[in-house]
């Protein structure tokens, strides 16, 4: 089913969403919010520029976006996937408990703050070009990839990368440290483990990229420095 | 009734701005539309827009824009100009009924050129002058508020949301060559005319979205110079530290950018000597005037606009072109409405000035 969102309010949008039972086309989409909040079991593509809190607590639902997605897309989502064509803003993948975000170009600052793994729920996120400041700050658990496509000679992510990190993993493709990087993680150079792979593999496909160089290119590896990075900081512990 | 400065006043807010940077002339209905798409940002407490090149007939003289809440501040206040200024035209600011806009005090403009005796005698500068006038007027006379004093450029708010404010003040019929445009979300306020946004004094207008965490350090600092922060909102002190450091100090926008939304000192570290040793310069001269907290403001002023948001990136920017149109705003969606296809669209980092001018001020192609 195809809907145009043109002068529609999110209520009104979400509602029409919801109330079809199968995959939906939103057409001409501007700045509605909530889109594909906690969808399950369909496919919802969206042509234009959709709201914040793009595909909130996702549930099994996979979202396409052709364009750009504003802020906090996948907020606290559970399991699914959210592709997007284009760049992300802030806070991409907030408190992600599951699933897995693509974005073929930047994402703003945050992206994977908060991220977290339990048991068979482990989210990932997988970014084309550059990444923000903050990036996986309070990272817990799952992984996050920075190709940096179109970086050109500058760092491919901002500054206080993995800052609070506790868990979980990061890439970023090529060899020099981020700017900024907090003691209490540690970076070595590595390449793709098999799951990261599989995951560059997967945004390969989506976008339409060549997955050998991406493949084959050497990658800083970021995990939390010891079991307790963190002992003596907050409590005399 | 109660007004700003009886309450703290945090807000969510939305910004958007649009400059063409040939000078040509755009309508005000582009910002209306374009706030709209981020109406949920606000509240309906508070809306407005400021628009630049918009009184190319009486260029040279002072727009004021003034606020009464009944014909004796207003009599009082015309007496107070009298005495200081030569009124070369007045009227009541033409508007129309709109069902979201009630409430409405007396809304007057008058063009204006400081009286030349009473200037020489004053010893200042004249827009030091006319930035005094206003301040007096707001502080001392009951009941009225100057809300725009800058020359070819006009700030119109009131309580409402955005777009019924734009409608209301009958924007379609004005022309500039810069706007920018504010929807407000005050969760503790009684939200007041004079409150919404844009703040302006002579020619600067800031519309802000967020809430500065540095308020009274920052108040504190900049009343030393004769400043008056009579609404006890965060925007009305950054107005005042814009026009401090930029017409008082003479600092560039950059300057000014490094001084507000200073980086970290472990950044500063890390960057290469020239930089590093300036923006050490600025932060140790001016540390009272650092601004905390979540913002994104854009500021107006003749022949530009600059979008600058706190280091941290508590809220979100987007900055676009299309060809001599620039575009700043809170959210990408309110751009695409007015302008679907970009040439190019990217979010600042923290604390990065994105400064777009008239070619003819200097601003690059």
């Amino acid at each position: 089913m195809v809907i145009h969102a043109a002068g529609m309010h999110y209520k009104a949008l979400n509602d029409a969403v919801r109330r079809c039972g199968g995959d939906v086309v939103i057409e001409g989409c501007i700045g509605q919010r909530y889109l594909g909040t906690a969808l399950e079991g369909r496919r919802l593509t969206v042509n234009g520029t959709p709201g914040n809190a793009l595909g909130a607590y996702l549930n099994g639902g996979v979202i396409r976006v052709n364009g750009n997605v504003q802020e906090a897309t996948g907020d606290t989502m559970n399991a699914g996937e959210i592709c997007v064509a284009g760049s992300a803003g802030d806070a991409t993948g907030y408190a992600m408990r599951g699933g897995r975000i693509f974005i073929e170009g930047d994402a703003g600052y945050r992206c994977g703050i908060h991220i977290k793994a339990y048991q068979d729920n482990k989210p990932a996120i997988v970014i084309g070009g550059r990444a923000g400041s903050f990036l996986g700050e309070y990272h817990a658990g799952g992984i996050i990839i920075v190709l940096g496509l179109g970086a050109g000679d500058g760092p491919i992510v901002g500054n206080f990368c993995g800052t609070g990190m506790h868990g979980g993993e990061i890439y970023l493709r090529g060899t020099s440290l981020p700017p900024r990087l907090p003691a209490q993680v540690r970076a070595e150079r590595t390449t793709l483990s098999d799951e990261a792979a599989a995951l560059v593999t997967d945004w390969c496909e989506r976008f339409g990229h060549d997955a050998r160089e991406l493949l084959d290119a050497p990658y800083l590896r970021l995990t939390p420095d010891d079991h307790n990075p963190y002992r003596r900081m907050y409590v005399a512990n | 009734m109660l007004k700003e400065g009886t309450f703290r006043n945090p807000s969510g807010c939305a910004v958007v701005g649009v400059i063409d940077r040939s000078g040509g002339l755009m309508s005000g209905e582009g910002m209306i539309e374009a706030i709209e798409v981020m109406h949920d940002r606000s509240n309906g407490l508070g809306g407005g827009f400021a628009g630049y090149g918009i009184y190319p007939h009486y260029k040279d003289f002072y727009a004021f824009h003034l606020f009464y809440d009944g014909k004796k501040a207003q009599t009082e206040t015309e007496e107070f100009i009298c005495r200081h200024f030569e009124i070369v035209y007045s009227s009541e600011i033409q508007t129309r009924k709109v069902a979201g806009v009630t409430d409405e005090p007396l809304i007057f403009r008058y063009f204006l050129a400081p009286l030349p005796q009473k200037l020489s005698r004053s010893h200042l500068d004249e827009r030091e002058y006319v930035a005094r006038c206003v301040n007096r007027i707001n502080a001392q006379i009951d009941g009225a508020y100057v809300f725009s004093s800058g020359k070819n450029m006009g700030i119109f708010k009131g309580v409402g949301y955005p777009e019924d404010v734009g409608r209301f003040y009958r924007l379609e019929e004005y022309a500039g060559y810069a706007w920018t445009c504010h929807g407000r979300y005050p969760t503790n306020t009684p939200g007041w005319w004079g409150g919404s946004h844009p703040f302006g004094l002579l020619d600067f207008s800031v519309v802000h979205n967020g809430e500065i965490s540095s308020y009274d350090a920052n108040r504190r600092y900049i009343e030393m110079f004769g400043y008056k922060c009579t609404l006890h909102t965060d925007t009305e002190v950054i107005t005042y530290i814009i026009d401090y450091l930029v017409r008082r100090r003479g600092l560039t926008l950059e300057e000014t950018a490094h001084v507000i939304a200073a980086s970290f000192w472990s950044t500063i570290a890390g960057k290469e000597e020239s930089a590093r040793e300036q923006e050490t310069l600025l932060r140790r001269m001016f540390p009272s005037l650092l601004v905390t907290g979540p913002f994104s403001i854009i500021l107006g002023y003749t022949g530009g606009l600059m979008a600058l948001g706190d280091r941290l990136k508590l809220r979100s920017t987007v900055c676009a072109e299309k060809g001599d149109l620039a575009y700043i705003s809170s959210e990408e969606s309110a751009i695409r409405r007015i302008q679907p296809s970009l040439d190019r669209v990217f979010a600042p980092a923290g604390g990065e000035p994105v400064i777009y001018e008239l070619y003819d001020k200097g601003g690059l192609a």
